[in-house]
């Protein structure tokens, strides 16, 4: 496998060039080369699963000078989270995008899109992230003003302006590091920073770069454009940007750069954390209040990602117990992929509701589980998962945080974390109240189940929510230690430059 | 030193005009701005006083041209993150217009469909 780890962004960005020219011949095609991309992505990014770290030198240049990939239990797990979701919501937009129009060039940012998020998570060097960076940003930009009607392109204006504001503050972080240790290289810059230590320099390039990240990551003080852009965006990118990119973009490249290349650190500690709790509490208020589905989903995120932030910034902090330090990042890393899988689903639900209903304001909806039977079994499954119902995923992931937090001996987040949980409770009761529950509108007698195209990605992501918590000692031994392994071993991660 | 003041000036005149003005194209402006003053800032981290281009041809010892010639890697890093800057102005400008034909002003505060 190790000589084929380019192909993670290659197939992608390939896929996305034959597509639009082989679809001048015959449309039909669209559907079947993007489903043929993603689902050789979906197996390679299964079968990474079984190899041992390595590093890729592109063009066979040696480090520091070359540009290396790098493949690790982290890069792993995001690379099947991220590909095997996007098979998934390729399954669904093939029927679900018919109400678009050029399909074919759907298919086409959303494969560029998914090869700048691969790009981002195989990347060993700085720049090159940047770059993946902005090739993901540009094509979710497109594709959230997608539907070119008035919302959607004032959605995209404003999360192009601050993303194109986040993007240039990543850059002159990235031109700082250069300039204070002359490389690029991730493991060679992790040994520089660790022998110059911590100086002022450093403390700006982390402030440029939790502006910047954060904002991708939308946490609180940044979080503006997500409620907007993710409703305006069509259901399957609303999943794959709420589910996927703001993880792999955001998140992700938090915890490479935090952890592996900067290291355990106070200010970065007690940052994540603060943000991480004002996320969950603001966006956690802030949701209840919503009367549109996919609006509700989109402030439901921005809480969600704070759990994982306050887990992470416990993990960071110097001088903590090591397990208390592993049972923050587990925490993380298992909510992280635990709403990669729910919200995916809740999302995909709303576009199936809004596919058959042709609506997404709470009040004219109601009583839907009795005419679209999967649509709304698979719904309140996620709704459950991701309110914290204890057979669910989500319970076990928020406990492992709330526990951490306890240990590590921080009793107001910890309280916060529980009254989110709690809150969250609240706006999915009645989100399912509203839509799911209930008298039926008299305009809606009509409606059938969705088509099986769209039923089948519901489906199997409702399993997993289930098999995901009910599983969790496989999911823990199989993907979370070996992510968190990595986060935990700065040396090892240095290492990787000598050893290759 | 005072070369990379300037830069932070122009750094700082992109955010206040991304910031404070309400015209999307001004907007628009400001966004480069901020951009071409990073692009400014890598080159300056490179830069050397008297410098020559980092070339080697036949004959000249790599280690002697790297002794005084300026840094390529910013210049490469410069030229890519143009490109990028190009492309993102681009769908900026198509988004900027598309607006326009919807909405018939480039105003943002007359563009306010969504709550924020």
């Amino acid at each position: 496998m190790q000589g084929y780890y380019p192909l993670f962004t290659a197939i992608p960005l390939a896929a996305a060039f034959l597509n639009l020219l082989f679809s001048k011949i015959s449309k039909k095609v669209a559907d079947y080369i993007a489903f043929l991309a993603c689902a050789v992505l979906a197996v390679m990014a299964v079968r990474m699963l079984f190899e041992s770290p390595f590093v890729y030198k592109v063009g066979g240049w040696l480090p520091p000078w070359g540009i290396l990939l790098v493949s690790d239990g982290l890069s792993s797990l995001m690379l099947l989270v991220v590909n095997v979701i996007s098979l998934l919501v390729i399954v669904y937009s093939t029927k679900y995008m018919t109400t678009y129009t050029a399909k074919e060039k759907y298919y086409s940012l959303f494969l560029l899109m998914v090869a700048g998020m691969n790009g981002v998570i195989i990347t060993g060097d700085m720049f090159n992230l940047y770059v993946f960076l902005e090739i993901a940003s540009i094509a979710s930009y497109a594709l959230v003003g997608f539907g070119c009607e008035k919302e959607e392109l004032e959605a995209s204006f404003k999360y192009l302006i601050l993303g194109g504001v986040a993007s240039t503050a990543v850059l002159f972080g990235i031109a700082f590091l250069y300039s204070m240790t002359g490389t690029l290289n991730m493991p060679d810059l992790a040994q520089q920073i660790e022998t110059v230590g911590m100086n002022r320099a450093l403390a700006f390039v982390i402030a440029l770069f939790i502006m910047g990240f954060g904002l991708k990551a939308s946490t609180v003080p940044f979080h503006a454009w997500l409620p907007d852009a993710h409703p305006s965006a069509p259901a399957p990118i609303s999943a794959m940007l709420s589910g996927v990119l703001i993880k792999a973009l955001g998140v992700y490249t938090i915890m490479r750069i935090m952890f592996n290349v900067i290291g355990q650190n106070m200010l970065v500690s007690s940052i994540l954390m603060f943000l991480g709790a004002l996320s969950m509490l603001v966006a956690g208020l802030l949701a209840v209040g919503q009367s549109d589905f996919k609006r509700m989903l989109a402030y439901s995120s921005i809480s969600q990602i704070g759990y994982v932030l306050i887990g992470l910034g416990l993990a960071i902090k110097p001088g903590i117990e090591v397990t208390v330090a592993a049972l923050g990042l587990i925490g993380s890393l298992y909510h992280l992929i635990n709403h990669a899988v729910f919200k995916s689903l809740l999302f995909l639900c709303s576009g199936a509701v809004e596919y058959r209903t042709g609506t997404r304001d709470l009040g004219k909806l109601g009583g839907l589980i009795r005419k679209m039977p999967v649509t709304g079994v698979t719904c309140s499954i996620g709704s459950l998962s991701i309110a914290g119902i204890p057979p669910f995923n989500g319970f076990w992931s928020k406990l492992i945080i709330i526990l951490a937090l306890l240990k590590g001996g921080y009793f107001i987040y910890g309280a916060i974390a529980v009254l989110v949980g709690f809150i969250t409770l609240v706006y999915f009761v009645k989100l399912q109240k509203e839509v799911l529950f209930g008298a039926l509108p008299k305009a809606l007698s009509h409606i059938r189940e969705a088509p099986f195209a769209m039923t089948l990605p519901l489906v199997i992501f409702a399993i997993l929510c289930i098999a995901m918590g009910v599983a969790y000692p496989l999911v823990d031994n199989q993907l979370l230690q070996a992510a968190k392994d990595v986060l935990l071993d700065k040396v090892g991660f240095i290492d990787l430059l000598m050893g290759g | 030193m005072i070369l990379y003041f300037l830069t932070l000036v122009l750094f700082v005149m992109g955010l206040y005009c991304l910031v404070a003005k309400k015209n999307i194209i001004k907007k628009i402006i400001g966004i480069v701005i901020t951009e071409y003053s990073i692009n400014l800032f890598l080159i300056l981290i490179g830069y050397r006083k008297g410098g020559v281009a980092p070339i080697i041809l036949k004959g000249m010892d790599a280690g002697v041209v790297a002794e005084s010639s300026v840094d390529p890697l910013p210049q490469a890093l410069v030229l890519t993150s143009i490109v990028i800057g190009l492309g993102v102005l681009a769908l900026m400008v198509a988004i900027c217009l598309r607006l326009y034909e919807k909405y018939k002003t480039f105003d943002m505060s007359d563009i306010n469909k969504l709550q924020g």
